[in-house]
């Protein structure tokens, strides 16, 4: 079987798995949009700062929250399955592949439903085209969110509380993706040119797949 | 092939603290080796190092003619079945699912999941999540995995823990279709019965080190 078809073999599973297991839609989702409601209470009734800061919080809660779907295939992980999938020939960067996309997937949708409950609850004065460059950045956050997101999951495998070390791995390396998404926007509203910071999210999600496929068989060789 | 299974003077630690102490092995095409012990004394790691798993801590070995802890192990890998004593299943799954994604995974004809799930009995209960099914089940679904594979080196980890009359049977059946293709199979257990009947040569296990059975 070549390297992408169970690259999407892998992916489709674990989109059916989520379907039915409902880890985003029913746990993590609810607590996002909980977040996004309660933020503006703490502003009192400020509703312009409330408005002014909208985007900035859908960044924010969007990457916190979108760090756990990021994670949850890591505590399905166990070794009996790693092993079974060494076994069945699987490449470990195609199965690195297929969870890059089965959680880009999930992440792309999980923002795009944060996105509309911010639009709802904050009415920000959004600068005009905003739609497009907005759809592109969550898609290149999504990814590289999920690339970093699987790459630690490799790191803490067969470590205790991993979960809780692979989410230290991801703050941090976050970084590049948090600000290249919020400054997209924000230079939207100053007229000035998205390109650098489209072009940093990029970069991010290439470094994360050449480590991560790159990395995919000596982790897991060493998580053994 | 003279030996499918070579193993000289290794040692296996795990989290630094030594498994497999001075393991000696050979088993060759055509033999099914039954390893008994108690609990903990490193069967299921004996079986792991064997399925290329583990790489050994000194000693050397080859599987199917590649060297331990070698890249050209790794590929050998879909060659070698491995019954684990924790049935390995999505439990999200239907049992028919999980079959069809190891297949699918294994570059194999779908059509030969189906075909195992009858063999195995579980086509009537082929709709039913894994995570809902009882362990006699999840083994089944383990042994049509194996015979979709059809491993030239087949390792067994407490096969018969828990199965019914019938099931045991399919094990039996599985170990003598891999020794008459000329493979081999390895099995541990801590019941000297099971093993008696299903192999050709007995040893036993402990602390860590093979020794001859009694």
């Amino acid at each position: 079987m070549s390297f992408w078809s169970q690259a999407f073999e892998i992916a489709r599973v674990d989109l059916t798995v989520e379907r039915r297991l409902g880890d985003t839609i029913r746990i993590v989702l609810p607590f996002a949009v909980v977040a996004l409601l309660v933020f503006p209470l703490t502003l009192g009734v400020d509703l312009t700062a409330i408005s002014r800061l909208g985007p900035a919080v859908f960044w924010a809660l969007g990457i916190l929250f979108g760090m756990q779907v990021a994670l949850r295939q890591a505590a399905h992980d166990d070794q009996e399955r790693r092993d079974l999938y060494a076994l069945l020939g699987v490449d470990p960067a195609a199965r690195f592949a297929g969870r890059t996309i089965s959680g880009a997937v999930l992440m792309a949708g999980f923002l795009a439903v944060l996105l509309m409950a911010m639009i709802v609850l904050y009415s920000p004065r959004l600068p005009e085209g905003w739609l497009g460059p907005m759809i592109l950045s969550s898609i290149l956050v999504a990814v590289g969110l999920t690339e970093l997101g699987t790459l630690a999951g490799e790191v803490t495998a067969g470590l205790h509380n991993r979960t809780a070390l692979a989410s230290l791995i991801v703050a941090p390396l976050a970084l590049p993706l948090v600000i290249g998404a919020s400054q997209t926007l924000e230079a939207m509203a100053r007229d000035a040119g998205i390109l650098p910071w489209l072009l940093i999210l990029v970069a991010t999600d290439l470094a994360l797949a050449v480590a991560g496929v790159g990395l995919a068989g000596p982790l897991e060789e060493a998580s053994r | 092939m003279d030996r499918l299974i070579d193993l000289d003077q290794i040692d296996v630690s795990l989290g630094g603290l030594p498994v497999l102490r001075g393991i000696d092995l050979d088993v060759g095409p055509g033999d099914s080796l039954g390893v008994s012990g108690p609990n903990g004394v490193g069967k299921t790691t004996l079986l792991r190092l064997i399925a290329t798993l583990l790489t050994p801590a000194s000693g050397s070995g080859s599987v199917l003619g590649a060297s331990l802890g070698t890249p050209r192990a790794l590929a050998i890998r879909p060659l070698i079945g491995l019954l684990s004593h924790r049935p390995s299943v999505i439990p999200e799954l239907t049992l028919a699912e999980n079959l069809r994604h190891a297949a699918r995974l294994a570059g194999a004809d779908v059509a030969k999941a189906e075909k195992a799930l009858r063999v195995v009995g579980l086509d009537g209960v082929a709709s039913r999540r894994a995570g809902a099914s009882s362990f006699g089940m999840l083994r089944r679904i383990e042994v049509a995995r194996l015979l979709i594979t059809g491993p030239r080196i087949l390792l067994l980890d407490e096969p018969f823990t828990g199965l019914d009359a019938e099931a045991q049977e399919l094990i039996g059946a599985l170990v003598a279709r891999t020794t008459s293709d000329r493979g081999a199979v390895v099995m541990v257990s801590h019941d000297s019965g099971h093993l008696a009947a299903h192999t050709n040569r007995l040893l036993s296990m402990s602390l860590g080190r093979l020794e001859q059975k009694s």
